[in-house]
């Protein structure tokens, strides 16, 4: 699929039919005449729309995700929850509903790197990752995951041992998937706030790995 | 289907990209059709299988050549204009000319948390006992329905093994019947099925690749013996 290009926003009313912008200019307009289309016939409220938009710019996105798994990291009971009944584990942080009514945790080992993907469309555990990236919904991705993972990593700048396994996730059903990555080295002296920022969307998708305590350029202990 | 959504293994697509910094939307309009999206579907004039039915059914070029939202709109709009719950003409100058025909409910501000938080669960109460058990070997079949399926082309005539059972849950070919409410949510059950890398792509693939799909049971059968 195509992606879409950064442009300056302008915006044109529904009327402004003689508006003669890109694409993305027209879809401005199709889609504001749509709205108003659908709110005029009763079927849609405005102010919900701005709800739901509010909701996944401000409350639902990765740190969501990020605070499962460092979570799991330092609690040994809430671990093998997790990966026991993630969906029941996951909503004890209040981490819920839609695209995520049925979630599993798979864990990363030295051995095993798992890979979420939706060759279909776009299946995303939306409750603990929000809304997916371009690229996870793109053809290249959802092309090439099944077939050639480790190229996939590559083109992220990830090079894994050549004897680690990787296991491939592909969301064909309602099941929702998450990966429990490795916790990184030197990281023994951190509070599980600290950790959670070591945690990556990509780290929960397979696709990246966690920061390590020098990346995130704060040393995980007082250096000596 | 046999349509280009259903991408696993295609090649020539390229490298995957990344965006540094990604914003959530890339345009204001992108928002407003994610929303739009979701609370036309709160109406209960169609469910998640007809959405993505409607979505892949775009011809193939134009599923190409869209941004992802794009087809959201795409679809979105193609499911208002079979069910009659707006004409062409509306769409071209956004305002209503026939009166809005009649839905089961709308979206309303103070109930978005809620409807958000609580999702829609596939599982149902099976009919029948599961036919397969973890560790079973199973073949996805030969399958290449004209209407909607969850059952990608790569798996197709594999072999693989059952590696989780997720219960009973929502059979998408089915649930795609009834274009109205009430739809057909009688279930089958739904399994992780893990097929190995050399099965799938070949004596070249990656000796340590496996790959799941999650398949209902209509979609496999048991291991023939030889």
């Amino acid at each position: 699929m195509r992606t879409p290009q950064h442009h300056p926003h302008h915006h044109p009313s529904a009327h402004d039919s003689t508006h003669e912008g890109s694409t993305l200019g027209t879809m401005e307009v199709r889609v504001r005449a749509l709205e108003s289309l659908l709110t005029q016939k009763g079927y849609i409220d405005p102010a919900a729309l701005d709800r739901i938009i509010e909701t996944y710019e401000t409350q639902v996105g990765p740190h969501n995700g990020a605070r499962v798994v460092a979570k799991a990291w330092v609690d040994p009971a809430f671990h093998a929850w997790l990966l026991r009944d993630a969906t029941a584990a996951i909503a004890s942080l209040g981490f819920t509903g839609r695209q995520g009514e049925h979630m599993v945790a798979v864990e990363n080992t030295p051995l095993l790197h798992h890979m979420v993907v939706c060759t279909l469309c776009s299946c995303y555990p939306w409750p603990v990752l929000g809304l997916p990236p371009v690229w996870y919904k793109s053809a290249p991705y959802r092309a090439k995951a099944v077939m050639d993972p480790r190229g996939v990593l590559a083109d992220f700048g990830v090079t894994l041992p050549p004897d680690t396994a990787i296991r491939v996730w592909d969301s064909t059903a309602e099941v929702r998937y998450m990966v429990l990555p490795l916790r990184p080295e030197g990281t023994a002296g951190m509070r599980e706030d600290q950790l959670a920022t070591l945690v990556t969307r990509d780290a929960m998708i397979g696709t990246g790995l966690p920061l390590t305590p020098d990346a995130r350029g704060e040393p995980a202990q007082a250096a000596p | 289907m046999n349509s280009v959504h259903d991408m696993g293994g295609m090649q020539g697509f390229g490298p995957v990209r990344p965006e540094k910094d990604e914003p959530l939307f890339h345009a204001a309009w992108e928002a407003r059709a994610l929303a739009v999206t979701l609370a036309m579907g709160a109406t209960g004039q169609w469910n998640i299988d007809l959405s993505r039915s409607a979505r892949e059914s775009l011809p193939p070029a134009d599923y190409l050549n869209s941004s992802y939202y794009e087809i959201w709109l795409r679809g979105l709009t193609q499911l208002l204009l079979e069910r009659g719950l707006v004409a062409p003409g509306e769409l071209q100058s956004g305002q209503m000319q026939q009166a809005p025909a009649p839905v089961a409910r709308v979206l309303r501000p103070d109930a978005v948390d809620a409807m958000l938080a609580a999702g829609t669960p596939a599982d149902r109460a099976p009919a029948a006992p599961a036919q397969f058990a973890v560790g079973d070997r199973v073949r996805a079949r030969n399958l290449h329905p004209a209407g909607h399926t969850r059952l990608p082309r790569y798996v197709r005539g594999h072999m693989g093994t059952v590696q989780r059972v997720h219960g009973a849950h929502i059979y998408p070919d089915r649930h795609v019947a009834q274009a109205q409410p009430p739809f057909d949510q009688r279930p089958e059950w739904l399994y992780t099925v893990v097929f190995d890398g050399p099965e799938l792509w070949g004596p070249d693939a990656d000796a340590l690749l496996q790959v799941s799909v999650d398949a209902w049971e209509p979609y496999l059968e048991a291991e023939r013996c030889a």
